[in-house]
Formats: structure tokens, C-alpha cells, sequence
């Protein structure tokens, strides 16, 4: 049946959905918020502020105290008195206890935290709402459940915090990243100095107060927000123990230089363009699914999406005719509505850039491809986008775009598979979507890259150590793993 | 009719990625007009079913009263797509309906369990169509089926397809008995290969009837059928859709799979009984404001 039909499926006329947003109210946002330090809110030294604002609407949505390097001094000063007076000498299950009190009032609080998300960050609320949120409290119940347990994930081994704890997170996921970064932080008897994104300060804002909330001693856990240059200051500050950042692989190499010299520890988590590996003889309609998953999963603000399809050659066509159907579903819109699938890109600075690699793609060549879905008049927004025809040596098939665009490229051979998917100065993540067990493992095996997905993508789980390979960074978060970076642990005490 | 090339195409299926593309259908968020559009059409889609021994020529004109007049006092209702009874009732069906545009539909083919000589079941079909059945909605074998005699399953609907002469062809594949969601879009491409208008999930007698990952599988290979040879086929879920919020579901998982050309009773059918209740009470609240005693809206 190789006959050619133009049958195409509509999903433009006739029956629509009418919007259900939640009520921006339900984030009970304050004016202003101040640095959150020793257990108080305290006013920035410098007494600047700056706005931030929704990428949908554009509206600002509050104002937000710029820390500079005062006041870390102040934070690290905090955190130094808790980690030596208290933190590091309660008794470990009393530290697990904060952890349990911290999970179970984000998840009191979840609604309102996943409305802030989306409101602050662009992200559609059904993805803050039934990913993000609950990922956060299963984060701080799992290391929770580990403070008082670390010497049996250590048998023989003697194993110590470490200190202060300074950490970087990025605008992708806000509190999620908060959360990979405080909880086993906190759970292994370190304290805290953490900067959330310039972009994107306000959940972390709200998990200042839930840990006021808590009773989690002063200084304990100290908030910072501002710029890159705040970071900086956190950075190189001389009493911090550690570093973990995640981010771009640009600013991360820059840390490490930073940091050459001295015997802080670091721990980064940085950029992917990972593949996403379709042989003939997979599910086909849920390996579409698991594309789609791939990489419009927030926007593409995925340090671990999905970007490159590498699609056997004998079901391109196929795979590509169901993609683009399936976009075609996709709802790009207000990111407070429960039916939007795709939201606001996060700054005008990242529709900038995610712009300028539509523009390389075609002139480099390959064929674009976007959805008819309509786009709203104000904010930063993006179709879903394919590039059809890529090939390995185009720019967008080597650099990471962190958009809603997918290079799409074909291979003939497994070996041909695995040689591209490798191609690549990153090793976040891969895909492999196959029906045979054993080609599964096969090409999962040689895929370099910190986690690699069969049949399903963007799974995530507190218990699973994540972390990559190459330019993609070192060192694990999650599971037993993630543990590691935050300890110290010697093989002198082993006679357990 | 030969099979050779048929189930080449078949792809296989992932049962977790099924349930997880229909719990992403069960978060969409349907209200105002979109929630009244969507209970309306609902209604539309309803093949209103009686397939019971102790139905009695009384109880399926009642039935036919109600598809005709859902509901004494709301405006712009649609009516019912068609009636579904056993051949015995089909001439009492079709002097009730006279020409109103419901349909009858007759089960046939020695339903709900298909099995007896394929000549009887033919037979059976005829009758029906004779009687004025306008709608045939058949059994497959599915022992046959599991025995992996594809052949034969094959050459039974074309066989009836025949005896159907101008009525549509409903195939029920009773996916309850097929196991795995595999063997689900084996049964679909060979019904539509072999000239089905309309696959159908459950006879209503087994249990799993209708559920959203089978219909989901069977909409895929109308799908992929659609593009291949630009053939279009209906689909019919039916057994356990019983209230508005689940029938809903179902119209947002065709709408997101098929599009909007199949958004309509020539291409979809709900298989149901208690369900056109709940829709009318549903309708009745989005327009009140208020939900109405069970005891306002009639049984039959």
C-alpha cells in the first residue's frame, strides 16, 4: 500500500477548548521580598531591589532585594555559626525530622507554590502542578528518610559533612532545583548559601518562609538573590566549603577556573543535546509521545531534553507525519491555564537566542517546521518547532538551543545510531525506543551520557543518581550517589 | 481476501506508554461552551442499547420513544445516533423510529459469543438486514482469533460485510477476551482490512468492556489507516462509559488522535445505556446553574 494520499488530519476546525486558568490570587504574592538570612529577612546592604516579571503577561510581578557582597559575607557568617553550633551536632534524626516538616508543608502549600512557579517562570501549570511539586516533596521525604541511615549507605566507612554549602540553581525548574540542592545538603549535616535565578526568584522566596514555618534553625539555610554577580561573590567567598551549580556549561567551566587553586569541592550539572534514538521496530505512536516528552517538556528548558532525534531511516517519514500531527495538538499558551501544553519561554534574553538558532538552522539548511497554534499578543513565546534534514555537523545539532526545537536526523545502522548519539561534547541524557530487550541494552550500554531512557523519557525520581558526562559536568544528585558530594568520607573507621 | 502485508504493518504497542498518553487526555480541562458543545455531541453519539433475554417488544418501543424525545423541556437537543437491539426486535425498532434519522442497529452473527457455523451467522445477518436493520454490529471469533487463524476472521467479516449489502458493519472485536493491547491493533487492522465500517471495543457482556488505552490503541490504526490508504473508518466504545465526565475523555482523546472530521456520530458512537441520563442532567446544570433530581429524568 505505498500509495500516496494527501490525507490530512484536522485538528483546526469545530470543537475547542475553553480556557480554564487557575487564579493568579491563589500565589498570594507579597510587594517586595527581602534576602533571607539566619532565619530572617533582612534587608539588602546596598538597598537595591529589582523587579521581576512574568514572561506571559509581562506584568511585574514583585519586587526582589539584589544581595551583593556584604551580604553574602553576612549568609556565609550564618551559615558557618549554624553548621558548627547546631546543625552538624543535632542528632542526625532530628535533622531528619526539619526534612519530613519542610516535604509536608510544600505539599500543604503546593498549589499555591505551583502557581508562583508558573506565574514567575513561564512553565504551563499542569507541569508545575503534577511534576514539579510533587518531585519536590518526594526530594526532601527521600533525604529525609536518609539522615539518619548515611553510615548504611557507606557500610565500613566513616562519613562526615562537609561544611558550607554554596549553591547555584537555574530558572528551568526553580524549586525543583532548590530542592535536589538543599535537601541532601541539609540531610547530611551541611548548611546552606543558595541563589536562585535572577529570573525566577520567588518560589525560593516562598521556601524561606515554609522553612521559617518549620522551625529550622537560623542560618541553617540562607536565600541570596540576585544576579551572576551575586553568584559570583557565593563563588569565591573563602569560608564556603562547596560548591554545586547548575547551569550553562559556559558559566561552569568559568566556575572551575574559579575555583583551580583552592580545595573547595564542586559539583556541576551543566548543559545536553541529547538523542533521542527511534529504531523501526519501536512502539511507534508512544515513542511520538516520548519525542514530544522529550523535548517540549518545559518549553525545551531542559538541560536534559531531548534535542536531537536520530530516527531510523525506514519509518522517517512515518515518525515525522505523526510528530507533526501530534504538534498540532499542542497548546501554546497562558501558562496558568490547565489545558496549556506549551508556555511562555522564560526571559526575552532566551526567545532572543532560541530566535537566532531558527535563523542558523535554516540557513544552514535544514527544513523548519512549526505548528499553526496561535500564539498570544504580549509575552515571550515559541511554537514548537522541527528541523527537518539536519545533519550532525549543523550547528543546531551540536549546541544547545534550550528552546522547543528538535533537530531531526536519520541513521541506517545501530552502530551509525550509537556513533552520532556520541558525537557530541555533552552526556546529559539519551533515548532509546525499541521493542527488542536486547537491542535495548545493547545500544544503552554505549550511550556516554548519566542517564539514558528506554521506551519512556524525562522520568525522574529522588532515588535515581542524575548527572553527566563530558561538558555536561560531574558529579551525582539523587539516590545514594547524590549523597557523596555532600560528605566527607574516609576508609579509616571501618570496622563496623 | 488475502492477509499478506496487513500485519506486517502492525506495529507494536506499548501498554505504559498507552496509559500515560491517556492520563495526559484525562488532565484536559473541559468547561463553559466547550463542556456544553461536548455534552451535546455526546449525546449525538449515543447508540442507545437494549441487549438483554427479557426484552420484550414493549420495553424497545419505549426505548425508541426516549431516543426520539430526550427531554421534554430543553431546547436544540440533538437526538440519539441509532437503537441497539437483538434481531427479534428490530421490525418493532424500525416502525417506531419510522424515518426520524435514528438509526437501528442490530447485534448479529450469534452475539455476544459468535459461536456457531458461519452460514447460520450469515443468516442470522440477513434477517436482520431484511427486517430493516440499517446498522449490523457483528462478532469476530476470537478463539479463532487466539489461535492465531487471522485467516479465517478475515474471510468471516468480509463474508458478512457481503450479507450486510447496504447496512453499515459495526465489527466488535470484545477486547475483554484479546489480553494484550497487541492483539487489540492486530484485530483492528485485519476488521478494517477486511471492510469494516466501524471496529467496535465490547459486546457489553465481558468484562473489561470500553476502556480509554483499547480505544486509544483502535483509533491509532484507524489513524494509520486513514494515511495510508485514505480510508476512513468509525470507531465504537462501548460498555462502562456510563456518566458525562468519562464520555467527555473519550471526545478529547478523538479529538486529539483523529481531529475534527471525526467528531461526529457518522464516525463515532458511544455504546451505552445509562449514559444519555447523565448527560441530559449535566445539560440541564450548565444551563440552571443547579443539578436536578435523578427522579426528573426517565428511564427508559
Amino acid at each position: 500500500m505505498a500509495k500516496k494520499h494527501s490525507n490530512k488530519l484536522d485538528f483546526d476546525t469545530g470543537w475547542h477548548y475553553d480556557p480554564a486558568p487557575e487564579s493568579p490570587e491563589l500565589a498570594k504574592l507579597k510587594d517586595s521580598y527581602d534576602l533571607f538570612i539566619d532565619g530572617k529577612f533582612v534587608k539588602p546592604t546596598s538597598g537595591k531591589y529589582f523587579d521581576t516579571t512574568s514572561p506571559s503577561s509581562q506584568k511585574t510581578l514583585a519586587k526582589v532585594a539584589e544581595a551583593d557582597k556584604r551580604d553574602v559575607a553576612k549568609a556565609v557568617t550564618a551559615a558557618r555559626k549554624a553548621y558548627e553550633g547546631t546543625w552538624s551536632r543535632i542528632r542526625p534524626s532530628e535533622r531528619g525530622k526539619y526534612l519530613f516538616r519542610i516535604a509536608r508543608v510544600i505539599q500543604e502549600r503546593s498549589r499555591e507554590l505551583a502557581v508562583t512557579e508558573s506565574l514567575d517562570g513561564g512553565k504551563p501549570i499542569r507541569e508545575s502542578r503534577d511534576i514539579d511539586l510533587p518531585l519536590v516533596a518526594a526530594h526532601f521525604f527521600y533525604h529525609a528518610g536518609w539522615a539518619d541511615k548515611l553510615s548504611y549507605a557507606f557500610p565500613g566507612r566513616k562519613v562526615g559533612p562537609v561544611g558550607v554549602a554554596g549553591q547555584i540553581i537555574p530558572w528551568n525548574f526553580p524549586l525543583l532545583m532548590a530542592a535536589w540542592k538543599i535537601a541532601p545538603a541539609l540531610a547530611t549535616g551541611n548548611t546552606v548559601v543558595i541563589k536562585p535565578a535572577e529570573t525566577t526568584p520567588l518560589t525560593s522566596l516562598k521556601l524561606a518562609e515554609i522553612l521559617q514555618e518549620v522551625d529550622l534553625p537560623p542560618g541553617v539555610v540562607n536565600i541570596l538573590t540576585g544576579a551572576g554577580s551575586t553568584g559570583e561573590c557565593i563563588v569565591r567567598h573563602p569560608d564556603v566549603d562547596k560548591i554545586a551549580f547548575t547551569g550553562s556549561t559556559e558559566v561552569g567551566k568559568l566556575i572551575r577556573k574559579t575555583l583551580a587553586g583552592t580545595d573547595k569541592r564542586l559539583t556541576l550539572e551543566l548543559g545536553g543535546k541529547a538523542a533521542n534514538i527511534v529504531f523501526e521496530d519501536a512502539a511507534l505512536d508512544q515513542a511520538v509521545e516520548g519525542i514530544v516528552n522529550g523535548i517540549f517538556f518545559n518549553q525545551g528548558h531542559v538541560c536534559c531534553a531531548g534535542s536531537r532525534l536520530l530516527v531510523q531511516e525506514s519509518i522517517s517519514e512515518k515518525i515525522v507525519r505523526k510528530l507533526k500531527d501530534r504538534m498540532e495538538t499542542l497548546v501554546v499558551g497562558d501558562p496558568l491555564d490547565k489545558n496549556t501544553d506549551i508556555g511562555a519561554i522564560n526571559s526575552k534574553e532566551q526567545l532572543k537566542k532560541i530566535q537566532g538558532y531558527l535563523k542558523v538552522g535554516q540557513r544552514e539548511g535544514a527544513e523548519i517546521f512549526q505548528t499553526s497554534c496561535p500564539l498570544p499578543k504580549r509575552g515571550n513565546w515559541c511554537p514548537p518547532t522541527l528541523f527537518l534534514n539536519a545533519s550532525q555537523s549543523h550547528r543546531i545539532s551540536q549546541e544547545e538551543i534550550f528552546g522547543p526545537v528538535l533537530a531531526i536526523q536519520t541513521f541506517r545502522t545501530v552502530d551509525e545510531a550509537i556513533e552520532k548519539a556520541n558525537n557530541t561534547p555533552f552526556g546529559l541524557s539519551g533515548g532509546v525506543w525499541t521493542d527488542k530487550g536486547a537491542k535495548a541494552f545493547h545500544v544503552s550500554e554505549r550511550i556516554k551520557a548519566g542517564v539514558v531512557w528506554t521506551n519512556t523519557f524525562n522520568k525522574f525520581d529522588p532515588a535515581s543518581p542524575f548527572g553527566g558526562y563530558k561538558e555536561s559536568g560531574f558529579g551525582r544528585e539523587g539516590g545514594r550517589h547524590g549523597l557523596e558530594a555532600y560528605l566527607n568520607i574516609s576508609e579509616t573507621g571501618g570496622n563496623r | 481476501m488475502s492477509l499478506s502485508g496487513t500485519l506486517a504493518n502492525t506495529p507494536p504497542i506499548d501498554s505504559v506508554g498507552v496509559a500515560e498518553r491517556v492520563a495526559r487526555f484525562s488532565t484536559r480541562s473541559i468547561k463553559k461552551t466547550s463542556k456544553m458543545e461536548a455534552l451535546k455531541l455526546a449525546l449525538s453519539m449515543i447508540d442507545l442499547t437494549t441487549l438483554e433475554g427479557k426484552d420484550t417488544e414493549d420495553k424497545v418501543r419505549r426505548l425508541c420513544y426516549k431516543a426520539r424525545h430526550l427531554h421534554v423541556d430543553l431546547p436544540d437537543l440533538p437526538t440519539v445516533a441509532a437503537v441497539c437491539v437483538y434481531p427479534t426486535m428490530v421490525k418493532v425498532a424500525r416502525e417506531e423510529l419510522n424515518d426520524c434519522g435514528v438509526k437501528v442497529a442490530a447485534v448479529a452473527t450469534s452475539f455476544p459469543s459468535g459461536q456457531d457455523d458461519l452460514s447460520l451467522r450469515i443468516r442470522q445477518t440477513k434477517g436482520a438486514v431484511r427486517h430493516g436493520a440499517q446498522e449490523i454490529d457483528m462478532v469476530i471469533s476470537r478463539g479463532r482469533f487466539l489461535a492465531g487463524d487471522y485467516q479465517y476472521v478475515t474471510d468471516e467479516i468480509v463474508a458478512v460485510k457481503e450479507a450486510c449489502g447496504e447496512a453499515h458493519l459495526k465489527v466488535i472485536l470484545e477486547t475483554g477476551e484479546l489480553y494484550t493491547l497487541e492483539n487489540v491493533r492486530k484485530a483492528s487492522d485485519i476488521a478494517i482490512h477486511a471492510g469494516a465500517d466501524f471496529i467496535k471495543t465490547s459486546t457489553g457482556k465481558v468484562q473489561p468492556a470500553a476502556t480509554m488505552e483499547v480505544t486509544l490503541v483502535m483509533l491509532e490504526a484507524i489513524r494509520d489507516h486513514f494515511q495510508e490508504t485514505g480510508k476512513i473508518v468509525g470507531m465504537k466504545p462501548a460498555g462502562g462509559i456510563s456518566n458525562s465526565k468519562i464520555a467527555i475523555r473519550y471526545l478529547v482523546m478523538l479529538r486529539e488522535t483523529l481531529g475534527n472530521r471525526w467528531l461526529t456520530p457518522k464516525l463515532f458512537r458511544f455504546g451505552a445505556s445509562s449514559l444519555a441520563n447523565d448527560l441530559l442532567m449535566q445539560i440541564v446544570k450548565q444551563s440552571s446553574g443547579v443539578y436536578q433530581s435523578s427522579n426528573y429524568f426517565s428511564i427508559d
